[in-house]
């Protein structure tokens, strides 16, 4: 925890005009708010403190409280994640499969044995519960593509695809 | 197109049937001269449009171009429930059934099955047990034991068009309730089903209603739980990609039925496809007048919103859920008051699992006895499991209650891949327990599965092989419950942290024999303190793998657990593929000599096991 007192001063204007149409909109703020968060992380990606704050002053509500609900729910996030989120899935069909080999996999391949997101900030790990595709597992979701069937020797190919892409 | 009468919907279900006259059992006869000779149903369950259902949809439609064919419809379907074999195509009416189809395959199959009327072997079904084609759909062991009731659209309509459910009697059951049946009525056709809420708890529906209608409350709620959180089980997100319309049917109904005119579906954000279906089924309903004010012109008033959920296990127990719904930290409350007396908002509230809810409409239409003529004394009707894991056929499973696992698993799941032997299965997600082949011929029912150790829950079902090891597992359920405790009450959130931490210290061979004692007797403390639910059951999965795998939690105490594999130097010859698949180089050795694992870097991936052609690979 740093000293310095959190201001929203430095969030992108555009965006922040964008969510406050989205709230103006609603009718009982408080009982929506974790559909503000929901829209608040779909515009800026996540959700960092200075943007918690600014929507808990929005809806009239404790910035303790706000926060308290984005740590509760783990849809939210509060760090930013990488260009290429990989996500892979965790849910038992996909553990009896052999999932936590595969996590590790990445890991080893991407270099990153016990970081959130990699160095160049191109790509992030995660384990996420159960996306429901039980017929594919093991599953791997990469932002919004689905590989299914992945085995560990798959793990190379996948990433190759996103190492060669542009930007 | 407001529909206001029974009258003026038996014409629109008329003029909706020969949409859909292809996909009709009931009709065996199609007219020569009819306009489109097929239909192919292609798949848009999440399972399917994972792997590429929608780019088959588009060569589809490029293959009949090129083609020239104009007498072939394409309708995207919700889950077919055979998702182990997706991307399915199913063409009517010749109830043929083809599998992992994939865009590639599109310009064959049209030219094969639509111009020469000659079926294309390559992509039909083949039974994993003795290898034969399977042509017609209903014959395949998957779909032969299976009894369709709460899935009985999914497949069949296309989910984004309300005229096909209506055209498969679809909104004809609130027309029945509203225009010839009292609040009580309903009620009493729902009590004689017996249908019991099919999230997990099994409380009866019937009474469920009648509490809340019998609550003194100037307004109440209807709230249908999508909250699927249960790793393994997607019954519900399938039922809402393919019939949500079943779904929105059933809360006005129970709206009418407890007397109140809002409802709310609570639906987990990871399901964007379900939320946009049933966003779509919901505007349809209110174009029609199914939902709005004055339905059926009854005088009766009901509509639907939706509340997304953000990812907590713990929010499928109805308390919380309604904190969550109030835009709070889904944190559950004691009971009493139930929601029925004091829910959202303090109003009495109703909340009901979504494929309970499925199941409420063919209820009111054949009645009670119907439902309550299927399954076992006690539990009646049908469930739906879904069936994953080491199984060869993955998908989702309908059956009467009653049905031994052992038909589940090995008539309609087709059995074990890989010649491997059973070892057990989950039900009951993380609230379950295991139950070993010495249990696979019990009925299932709500009270047999509670009698051997487990439960019924969502309708999960995990198999799990002989590579399976339960220590592991019983970890992994742990620390899913360790993760999902929403850490209110002190037994579920320590408690479970330090079960979990005991597990550790097996699997990391640092316990013994007193840590198993201490497992146990912290297992049942949680069991008999924690607030709800979620804790009061997280210690099963440990429990009953302790209860039916001691020697494997004796061989973790006692250390005598090997972590590593290793490589039989008689038998390696050095062909070097073990090294080459190993995902960590831990595998070192020369061209025609005996290979060696460094222990220390083995990951037990397994890899190297599967590789290796001359068995030198020794499992831990």
């Amino acid at each position: 925890m740093s000293n310095s007192v959190l201001s929203t001063e430095h969030l992108d204007k555009t965006k922040l005009a964008e969510l406050d149409k989205y709230i103006a909109g609603l009718e009982n703020k408080q009982e929506a708010i974790i559909h503000i968060l929901h829209r608040g992380q779909e515009i800026f990606g996540y959700l960092p403190k200075e943007l918690q704050l600014y929507i808990a002053r929005k809806a009239d509500l404790p910035a303790a409280k706000v926060n308290g609900i984005v740590s509760f729910y783990s849809f939210f996030s509060q760090e930013p994640s990488g260009q290429y989120q990989i996500s892979i899935c965790l849910g038992t069909a996909c553990f009896v499969k052999g999932a936590d080999a595969i996590i590790k996999e990445f890991r080893s391949q991407l270099d990153m044995a016990d970081k959130r997101v990699s160095d160049d900030g191109r790509f992030s790990i995660r384990d996420v519960r159960c996306v429901g595709a039980c017929g594919l597992a093991p599953v791997v979701v990469i932002n919004e593509k689905i590989y299914g069937h992945v085995g560990t020797d798959d793990v190379a190919g996948i990433i190759e695809q996103y190492r060669g892409a542009e930007g | 197109m407001r529909i206001d009468s029974l009258q003026s919907l038996a014409e629109l279900r008329e003029s909706a049937q020969q949409y859909v006259h292809l996909r009709r059992d009931d009709v065996k006869e199609h007219p020569a001269d009819a306009k489109i000779k097929h239909q192919l149903m292609v798949c848009g369950g999440t399972g399917c449009v994972a792997s590429r259902s929608d780019e088959i949809i588009e060569a589809i439609h490029k293959a009949l171009e090129e083609h020239q064919v104009d007498d072939v419809e394409v309708i995207k379907t919700g889950c077919f429930g055979f998702c182990g074999q997706g991307p399915i195509i199913k063409v009517q009416p010749d109830d043929l059934f083809y599998v992992r189809v994939q865009p590639e395959d599109v310009s064959e199959l049209i030219e094969s099955h639509v111009k020469r009327g000659e079926a294309l072997e390559r992509l039909l079904y083949v039974d994993p047990r003795n290898q034969k084609v399977v042509h017609n759909h209903h014959e395949m062991d998957f779909y032969e034991k299976q009894e369709r009731a709460a899935l009985r659209k999914c497949g069949l309509i296309d989910p984004m068009n309300i005229k096909e459910s209506i055209a498969f009697d679809g909104f004809h059951a609130l027309g029945k309730v509203l225009t010839d049946m009292t609040p009580q009525d309903v009620i009493d056709i729902i009590k004689t089903s017996g249908l019991r809420g099919r999230g997990g708890g099994g409380f009866p529906t019937g009474l469920k209603w009648e509490f809340t209608r019998k609550s003194v409350g100037d307004k109440k709620y209807v709230i249908c739980n999508a909250d699927e959180g249960d790793p393994g089980a997607f019954m519900d997100r399938s039922i809402l990609e393919g019939d949500s319309f079943s779904v929105v049917e059933a809360m006005a109904i129970c709206g009418y039925a407890v007397g109140s005119d809002h409802g709310i579906v609570y639906i987990r954000a990871e399901y964007p496809p379900a939320i946009q279906r049933l966003t779509a089924a919901m505007d349809q309903a209110r174009e029609y007048g199914f939902l709005g004010e004055n339905i059926f012109n009854s005088g009766f008033n009901f509509d639907i919103e939706i509340r997304l959920g953000a990812g907590a296990f713990v929010c499928g127990e109805e308390t919380a859920l309604i904190s969550s719904v109030e835009g709070g930290r889904g944190e559950p409350t004691r009971k009493p008051p139930f929601p029925a007396e004091s829910g959202y908002n303090g109003k009495p509230t109703v909340v009901n699992n979504v494929e309970t809810l499925a199941n409420i409409p063919d209820i009111i239409l054949n009645g009670g006895e119907w439902f309550a003529s299927m399954g076992t004394e006690k539990s009646k009707g049908t469930k739906v499991f879904a069936l994953a894991g080491k199984v060869n056929n993955i998908g989702l499973v309908e059956v009467p209650m009653g049905t031994t696992l052992r038909e589940i698993i090995f008539d309609i799941g087709g059995g074990i891949p890989g010649g491997k032997k059973f070892k057990a299965v989950q039900t009951g997600g993380p609230s379950g327990g295991v139950i070993t082949d010495r249990d696979l011929d019990t009925p299932i029912d709500y009270e047999s599965l509670k009698s051997i150790g487990s439960m019924m829950g969502s309708g999960g079902m995990i198999v799990m092989d002989e590579d399976n090891d339960m220590v592991e597992i019983a970890k992994f359920y742990l620390e899913f419950t360790t993760d999902e405790s929403c850490g209110k009450c002190t037994p579920c959130r320590i408690g479970t942290k330090r079960v979990k931490e005991l597990l550790e210290q097996l699997i990391n061979l640092e316990g013994d024999e007193e840590t198993l004692e201490k497992l146990d007797t912290l297992c049942n403390n949680i069991r008999s303190t924690a607030l709800c639910a979620l804790g009061q059951t997280a210690p099963n999965p440990v429990l009953s793998t302790m209860k039916y795998f001691p020697e494997e939690y004796m061989r973790y105490a006692r250390r005598e657990v090997k972590k590593t594999y290793s490589i039989d130097p008689e038998k390696c010859i050095g062909c070097t593929r073990c090294a080459r698949v190993c995902p960590v180089s831990c595998i070192a050795g020369e061209v025609k000599k005996p290979h060696v694992i460094d222990e220390e870097l083995c990951i037990s991936c397994g890899a190297c096991f599967d590789a290796c052609k001359f068995d030198a690979v020794l499992r831990p």
